[in-house]
């Protein structure tokens, strides 16, 4: 394997795992569940989307041929996760989840 | 048998060729072709009744602009997403806003949605078919008038050009 | 390097698994239960991906690809759930 899909490799893995780290940071931290929603919708996918990137650079280089079926799962989790952050936000709004205000 | 009711989805027997070729990862083989044509003409077909009607894209020019704009909001969205999570929390303001929309197709409003949920600090909470309108939820927010005016802009404006007049 | 590189990725992996999991003990609604588990299981199937690198291993695409399957039905059908009341119409 050579040295430059190695620092990719890297790069890859280390930008998409600090991205899941800060959106998962986004929600233990955040004070309300609108704004927990906002970490996991966005950093978690992309996160996840780096890593899958990295995956599909070191299998390519370390076997013959291409090997890009982990774009599937990637693809699959850009379509869904705004799905499943609307669907939660819709099941909070109809909840009367509490709702954080500066003002208080 | 005449070809437009074997090709009736010519977008998706091409997907689901891909989406084979990838799942079986193989893109060498004679056969795994043979097999995903095969599946992606069959399945389309077979399933023909549950399609809902699609709007024909008049601007690929124009979704190409979307696209753009939605990979490059999502990076600028994870950079926004961390200085807030990790700045001090207790100083945002969120709040609750109602984007007017001017789209008809479900397809339509569902890439508007998308596009608003991974955009930075917004996230789509729910839809009014009957008064056209999309509820967001901002993660801070100081003018509000600014931000209906920018979403509407930069994603509804590309997805009019993109579906224009549905083909009923 | 690339196997240091693995190992601290999978660490951070590790404490964001942890901080959905206090998530997912704390509440306070079912709505952020069901959220901290969406993260959850995103987060898992990164480092299902991850240990995959490491033993070099492609036995692990099958599994991660289950796991974003039914973890978004799982989802889907939770919110419903909350939604209606029920789940089957």
């Amino acid at each position: 394997m050579s040295v430059w899909i190695e620092y990719a490799v890297a790069f890859f893995l280390l930008v998409g795992s600090a991205f899941a780290l800060v959106g998962s940071i986004g929600l233990h931290r955040f004070p309300d569940f609108f704004m927990r929603l906002h970490g996991p919708a966005k950093a978690t996918t992309l996160g996840v989307g780096c890593v899958l990137i990295a995956s599909m650079l070191y299998f390519s280089s370390q076997h013959e041929g291409l090997h890009v079926h982990e774009l599937l799962i990637t693809l699959f989790l850009m379509l869904s996760a705004p799905v499943s952050a609307y669907m939660l936000a819709k099941a909070a709004v109809q909840q009367q989840v509490k709702t954080f205000n500066r003002k208080d | 048998m005449s070809r437009a009711r074997w090709l009736t989805h010519p977008l998706g027997s091409l997907g689901l060729l891909i989406v084979w070729l990838l799942l079986v990862d193989d893109f060498t083989s004679i056969g795994h072709w043979l097999l995903g044509g095969f599946l992606g003409l069959l399945i389309p077909r077979l399933t023909s009744t549950w399609w809902p009607r699609l709007p024909r894209v008049r601007s690929w020019k124009q979704l190409f602009v979307f696209s753009q704009h939605m990979l490059t909001d999502i990076v600028v969205a994870n950079f926004q997403v961390a200085r807030l999570a990790l700045g001090r929390v207790d100083n945002l303001q969120p709040i609750w806003i109602e984007v007017p929309y001017e789209l008809e197709s479900d397809l339509a409003i569902y890439l508007l949605a998308s596009a608003i949920s991974l955009a930075p600090g917004t996230v789509a909470a729910s839809v009014d078919r009957e008064r056209s309108l999309l509820t967001v939820h901002a993660l801070h927010c100081e003018d509000e008038q600014a931000l209906i005016a920018e979403i509407k802009q930069r994603y509804e404006q590309p997805l009019r050009e993109v579906f224009t007049c549905l083909p009923q | 390097m690339l196997t240091t590189v693995i190992y601290l990725s999978m660490l951070m992996f590790g404490i964001s698994l942890l901080l959905n999991f206090f998530r997912l003990l704390r509440g306070p609604d079912a709505v952020d239960r069901i959220l901290a588990l969406d993260t959850l299981y995103i987060n898992g199937l990164a480092l299902l991906v991850i240990f995959g690198l490491l033993l070099n291993s492609r036995l692990f695409f099958e599994a991660a690809l289950l796991i974003a399957l039914f973890g978004f039905f799982s989802t889907v059908v939770l919110c419903k759930y909350l939604l209606r009341g029920d789940i089957i119409e």
